[in-house]
This record gives structure tokens, C-alpha cells and sequence, in this order.
């Protein structure tokens, strides 16, 4: 049964990406986009009730592995990957209006949409760690043509840059999966299911914690690229900024989770092999996340006030959010991973949502550059109040969720590691200043915008934010129990 | 062939791949450059073939033949025609510093067989000597990516990379499952297709194949 529920959910994008391989060109494209979206989101729905009602399961003689935690990255990517195809409908449809597409390029954009859902989920259920690998690596591929969809100079330059910095990285986490896989095959033996994660997270503890070590290393650094995580960030500003608005929300929104949930069942393992022993260095996988995160959270905030551009100015702020969930899962204990969580739903809703209003606010001012967007408000309440609640959300004000899972983070920092606690204080309140500080005149004040020649797509940014007010005020105790189970998976 | 012989195959094997991947380092032609990385993929077929061979792992026949198909017949052939397409068969790279270059591979070297030392000693394989060559093989790759300012020879780069990892996956633990190795050359092969298509649009918008045209994305 559940392999059924599971091939159902992969068949779907890959149906998809070879329908709209053909059909990529007409006019239904993109409603054929969000159709096959849906069937999707639905499958993941089945899925994830059905793995909160079992617990975790193996399928497909156990290369695949569905547990709490990763259903709950399956079920928000196939519900994100679902609005996203709804405000790229409309969204698409207006640059083609403005001659910055092609049908052609459309349907290049619809077909890959589909096969990069497609490699997030296998990356996200695979159960083997060189399929997961193998998967990373084609959601690569099936977004660098996408970043350089419009073809403009600058556009091509961050693709490049984006290919080849994320290869390298992941070639490098494919020697951390080999060193992972030369420590396996002592213990398990050769054949197909030393990498097999499972089976792994069973003989932990008699892994070889030295060769353990390095993997992690080597693992961490590689999808770390891919997490955007400073110092090997360079390729997401302006991958984000230069591609099409639909790809940066599902980049920033899904992608960096991807691989994130990658580095956190190697966490895992690590942890396992080198024990409780403190003096064995027990917390060294944490230590580095930790670090690596705080680095980010800096780095990236400091960064956040010298950006012109405002597409560009969220990517940096993506990095900031990914660095403090990467920094909670570091701390580790059941409280922070439990906020890391729910620091990742929250951050994939809200900087979506905000990418979708930021997509139409620049097509209505027809440039990227925040001097030249003023007053969204005038000309478009909707898009004006989206943009400016997604911004409130994303700098943690209350009662929006982002603050809840924030809130967690601070106070289990403060608990655990009191002497990070102003730094990520002081890191947040800069983020703070230069963003709102930036998007109030973009929002208010006299406008120089156009109106549109479509009806842009409001449904999905507002159903984000809504989700986000509600889960930030009550988080039902299904939900609850839900994020409770997965953490303690985790080893917290 | 006794066990000793093979140790000696494997190990030659593994010096030249080396010195091969030092070649590519200093060499400014392209055309050359890609006959370097069909040789050098024709000794990673060889070894994994001798490796095959002694430890009866029949798997990595398939594996030597699929590199043997993929590093030094396919993936040469398309980047031969790819130099031909662009007219850049001929072409030849000022490369700056070659010396120094060669020194921090040296370097790279070094620190790849400390790194790699506790990991070798755990190694039952007949080739445990070799994780550290494979690391330094791909280190020397990454540098060879970083100082290239042409498009090219950083796909080269990327591909030899590739080669490195493949040689540390056989010589540490006798070959990744086979359904991650061909997943991986599948990704291998649809990369530098993409690669392809990439370089017409790098050269349809910036008239060279030059980089270093490519640094108007920047924070300041």
C-alpha cells in the first residue's frame, strides 16, 4: 500500500514533466502545470496522514524510507510547489505580455518545473544516501537552464555560477558519501545496503568515528553549498535575483530545505558513531552546524543593507533563515530541533508568499532596483499589503509564526549557549532595520508604477500568510504532536 | 598474476592518473587539454578493470566498461565536437603563475595523503594506499577549475573532478552499488549537455568564451 501512495506520488511530476515535454507549448500549459501540481499535493497529503498514522515505513525493498520528519518536507514542498505553479500562471503570462519570455522558454520552464519537483521528492524519500545524492544533484540540473531562462548577460553569468559552484560543492559531499559508504561496508558488508539509511542508523554506533568525521565534514560543506550557507553562499543572491520570480520562491522555499534534511540524516549518523562521549568530541556534527549557522546569520544580515537590488536583498535574507534553522538543528535536544522545524515551514510559507508579491511589485515598476520601486500601496493595495505583512512575518513580528519558532530558538540559545544569544540578537535587529527600512518606502508613499495587463495571482501570498498568522497563534496539538515525533527521530 | 603484481599495476595506475591530473593543470590548449581527460579516463577504466579482475567483483567489470564508454569514448566525442562547433579548437589560454600553480597542487597533495592516512590504515582493500591520491586527484581538479578563466576548461576541470571521486569510490571500498553509479553517470552525462548548451549561450551574449567577462554580479 504505502509503495503504491509513494509511486503515486513520484509518478505524478515525472507524468507531468513529460506532458508538458510535449504540451509545453500551448495555451493550457500552465493550468496543465498546476493540475499536475495538485495531483501531487494530493498524493502527499495521503501520504503524510498515512505515515503520522504508521509511523515509518520503508518502500520499494527499502530504498525508499518515509519517516515524520521528512514527510513533513514532502508534504510542504508539494503544497508550495502547488501555489507557486498558481502565481506563476498569471505571473508568466505578464512577462510574455512584456516580451521577456517566449513560448519556447515557457515550455522549457513548465517541463523542468515538474522534473525538479520531481528530484526535491526522490532527494527528500530516497532512503539510499548515493540516490540522494544522485537526486541533489538533478535538481540542479533541472534549475540552472531555468535561472538563465531570460537570457540576459547577467542572468547566464548566475546561472554559471550557480552550476559551477553547486557542483563543485556536491562533488565534494559525493567523497563524504564515499567515505560514508567505506565505513558502512565494514560493518554491514559490500553490496547494496551499506548506504541504505536505515540500515545504518542501526549499526551507528559501531561506524568508525574518525572516517565518520571527515565524512561529515565533507558532507556538510558539500550540500551546505546548496543550504547557501556562508561561506560557500556566493551562487544564491544572484541565482535568486536572476532568475524568474516563480524559480527564486521555489529555490529559496524548497530547494535549501532539500538539502538541509540531506546534512540532518548525516547528522544523525555521526552522532550515532561517535557516542555520548563528550570528551570523544560527542558534539562535533553540532559544533560545526552551529557555526557554520551563526556565521551565516551575520554575515548575512551585514550583507542585507548594502543590497540595491530586491529580489536580491530576500536571497540574503533566505541565507540569514537558513543559517539560524542550521544553527537550531546544531544546538540540538529536542526543543531546538522541534523550532528548527518549525522554522523551516514557516521561513518555506512566508518567503514564498513574499517572493510572489515582490514578483508583481517589480513588474509593476518594471525594475528590480528598490530606488526605483515607491508606492505599491497606491497602485495595488493588495500587492502593497502582501509585500509589507510577508516582510513583517519574515523579520519575526509577532503574532505571525515566524517569531514563534524564533522565540524557541533564542530561548533554548540562551538555555544552552548563553554567549550566542546577542549575537543572533544583534544579528536579527540589524536584519530587522535594513529590511524594513528598505521595503516601507517601496510600499507607501507616491508611485511611478504601472498597472498591469493581467490579473495578478493574490490567492497564494495571502493563503502563506494566513497559514502563518494561524500556525504563529495556535498550533494545533495534531501538528504539535506531529513536529514532537519527528524531532525525537532526530535524536533530540 | 600474483597479488603483489596487481598491487604494482594498481599503483602505477594510480601515479599515472596523478600525473596526469598535473599535466592538466599547466596545459593551455584546449584540444589537448580534452585528450588529457580521455587518457586519464582510460587509466581509471584500467585500474578498475585490474582491480575487477583481482578481487573477482564482477560488478565493477560493468563499471570499468561503463567508464571505459562513458569518460573516454562519450563524454570526449561531445566535447570534441563541442570545440569544433564554437571554433575553439585551437585555442590556447594565457595561464598566469604556472609555477606557483603547480606548487599549491604540490601542497594540495600533501595535505590530501595526511587527511587521508587514518582512513587507509581501516582499509582492508588490496588499494588502501590510493584514498589519498584520489583526494589529491580531485583537489588538483577543483584548482585546475579555479584558475581557468575559460569555459571549457573549467568543464574539464569539473568532469576530471569527477574522475577523482570515481578512482576514490573504487580504490577505498570496491565500487559504490551499481544503482548509484550509473545514477551518477547519468548525471555526469546530462550535466555536460547542459554544459553544451551553455556555452552557446555564454557566447551568443558575451561574444567569448572568456569568464573573466562574467563579474557584473557583485556586492558592493
Amino acid at each position: 500500500m504505502i509503495d503504491l501512495q509513494l509511486l503515486v506520488l513520484l509518478l505524478t511530476p515525472l507524468l507531468g514533466g513529460l506532458l508538458l515535454a510535449v504540451f509545453g507549448s500551448r495555451s493550457w500549459a500552465a493550468e496543465l502545470n498546476s493540475l499536475m501540481s495538485f495531483c501531487t499535493l494530493i498524493a502527499a497529503v495521503v501520504l503524510t496522514m498515512r505515515v503520522i498514522d504508521s509511523g515509518p515505513q520503508v518502500a520499494f525493498n527499502e530504498q525508499f524510507f518515509i519517516d515524520q520528519f521528512n514527510v513533513f518536507l514532502v508534504a510542504l514542498t508539494a503544497f508550495v510547489a502547488f501555489t507557486t505553479s498558481l502565481f506563476s500562471r498569471p505571473y508568466m503570462r505578464i512577462e510574455q505580455h512584456h516580451g521577456k519570455l517566449t513560448t519556447q522558454m515557457l515550455h522549457l520552464y513548465y517541463s523542468m518545473y515538474q522534473l525538479f519537483t520531481l528530484a526535491m521528492l526522490v532527494a527528500l524519500t530516497s532512503n539510499n544516501m548515493g540516490i540522494i545524492w544522485v537526486a541533489m544533484e538533478a535538481a540542479t540540473l533541472t534549475t540552472v537552464l531555468l535561472v538563465s531562462l531570460y537570457r540576459t548577460p547577467a542572468s547566464i553569468e548566475a546561472a554559471w555560477k550557480y552550476f559551477i559552484l553547486c557542483g563543485v560543492g556536491i562533488a565534494l559531499a559525493l567523497f563524504g558519501t564515499i567515505l560514508l559508504y567505506f565505513a558502512a561496508e565494514r560493518v554491514l558488508g559490500e553490496g547494496g545496503t551499506a548506504l541504505l539509511w536505515t540500515h545504518l542508523n542501526q549499526v551507528k554506533g559501531s561506524l568508525e568515528p574518525t572516517v565518520l568525521k571527515i565524512a561529515f565534514v565533507f558532507l556538510l560543506v558539500g550540500y551546505g553549498t546548496k543550504i547557501g550557507l556562508v561561506p560557500l553562499h556566493s551562487w544564491l543572491p544572484d541565482a535568486h535575483a536572476e532568475g524568474p520570480t516563480p524559480v527564486s520562491a521555489v529555490l529559496s522555499g524548497l530547494l535549501l530545505n532539500v538539502a538541509l534534511c540531506a546534512v540532518m540524516r548525516s547528522k544523525v549518523l555521526v552522532d550515532g558513531a561517535l557516542g555520548t562521549d563528550s570528551a570523544g568530541g560527542a558534539h562535533f556534527a553540532g559544533n560545526l552546524m552551529m557555526g557554520f549557522g551563526l556565521l551565516s546569520v551575520v554575515v548575512a544580515a551585514l550583507f542585507l543593507s548594502r543590497q540595491k537590488d530586491i529580489k536580491r536583498m530576500f536571497a540574503y535574507s533566505s541565507i540569514e533563515h537558513m543559517g539560524l534553522i542550521t544553527f537550531a538543528f546544531g544546538m540540538g535536544g529536542p526543543v531546538a530541533t522541534f523550532a528548527a522545524m518549525l522554522h523551516m515551514t514557516m521561513h518555506s510559507l512566508t518567503k514564498s508568499a513574499i517572493f510572489f508579491a515582490v514578483g508583481h511589485a517589480v513588474q509593476k515598476a518594471g525594475t528590480q532596483q528598490m530606488e526605483n520601486i515607491r508606492g505599491i500601496l497606491q497602485i495595488s493595495p493588495t500587492v502593497g499589503w502582501g509585500l509589507m505583512l510577508g516582510t513583517l512575518a519574515i523579520l519575526g513580528m509577532p503574532p505571525f509564526g515566524v517569531f514563534a519558532s524564533e522565540f524557541l530558538i533564542i530561548t533554548t540559545a540562551m538555555h544552552d549557549y548563553p554567549w550566542t544569544t546577542p549575537i543572533l540578537l544583534i544579528a536579527l535587529g540589524i536584519a530587522f532595520a535594513a529590511i524594513f527600512g528598505k521595503v516601507q518606502p517601496i510600499v507607501f508613499g507616491e508611485t511611478t508604477a504601472k498597472p498591469l495587463p493581467h490579473q495578478p495571482a493574490l490567492i497564494p501570498v495571502f493563503a502563506h500568510l494566513l497559514l502563518v498568522l494561524i500556525l504563529g497563534l495556535y498550533m494545533p496539538p495534531y501538528l504539535a504532536n506531529w513536529y514532537r515525533q519527528a524531532a525525537a527521530l532526530l535524536g533530540g | 598474476m600474483t597479488m603483489s603484481y596487481t598491487i604494482q599495476i594498481i599503483n602505477m595506475l594510480a601515479a599515472l592518473l596523478l600525473l596526469i591530473a598535473f599535466a592538466m593543470l599547466s596545459q593551455r590548449r584546449i584540444l589537448s587539454l580534452i585528450n588529457l581527460f580521455a587518457w586519464q579516463g582510460l587509466v581509471l577504466s584500467l585500474s578498475t578493470f585490474v582491480v575487477a579482475y583481482s578481487t573477482h567483483q564482477n560488478h565493477l567489470y560493468y563499471s570499468a566498461g561503463l567508464t571505459l564508454l562513458l569518460k573516454v569514448l562519450v563524454l570526449p566525442w561531445l566535447l570534441h565536437r563541442l570545440i569544433l562547433k564554437l571554433n575553439v579548437k585551437w585555442d590556447v589560454e594565457t595561464l598566469i603563475n604556472i609555477p606557483t600553480t603547480m606548487l599549491v597542487g604540490i601542497a594540495l597533495v600533501i595535505f590530501s595523503f595526511n587527511l587521508a592516512a587514518p582512513i587507509s590504515q581501516l582499509s582492508e582493500s588490496i588499494t588502501r594506499g590510493l584514498i589519498g591520491i584520489a583526494l589529491a586527484s580531485v583537489l588538483l581538479s577543483l584548482l585546475m577549475m579555479l584558475t581557468r578563466r575559460k569555459a571549457v576548461p573549467q568543464v574539464v576541470g569539473f568532469l576530471a573532478m569527477e574522475n577523482g571521486l570515481f578512482f576514490a569510490a573504487t580504490s577505498a571500498t570496491h565500487g559504490m552499488p551499481l544503482v548509484v553509479e550509473l545514477g551518477i553517470a547519468l548525471d555526469v552525462l546530462v550535466a555536460t549537455f547542459i554544459f553544451g548548451i551553455f556555452f552557446f549561450q555564454i557566447r551568443e551574449t558575451f561574444d567569448s568564451l572568456d569568464i573573466s567577462n562574467m563579474e557584473k554580479l557583485k556586492d558592493d
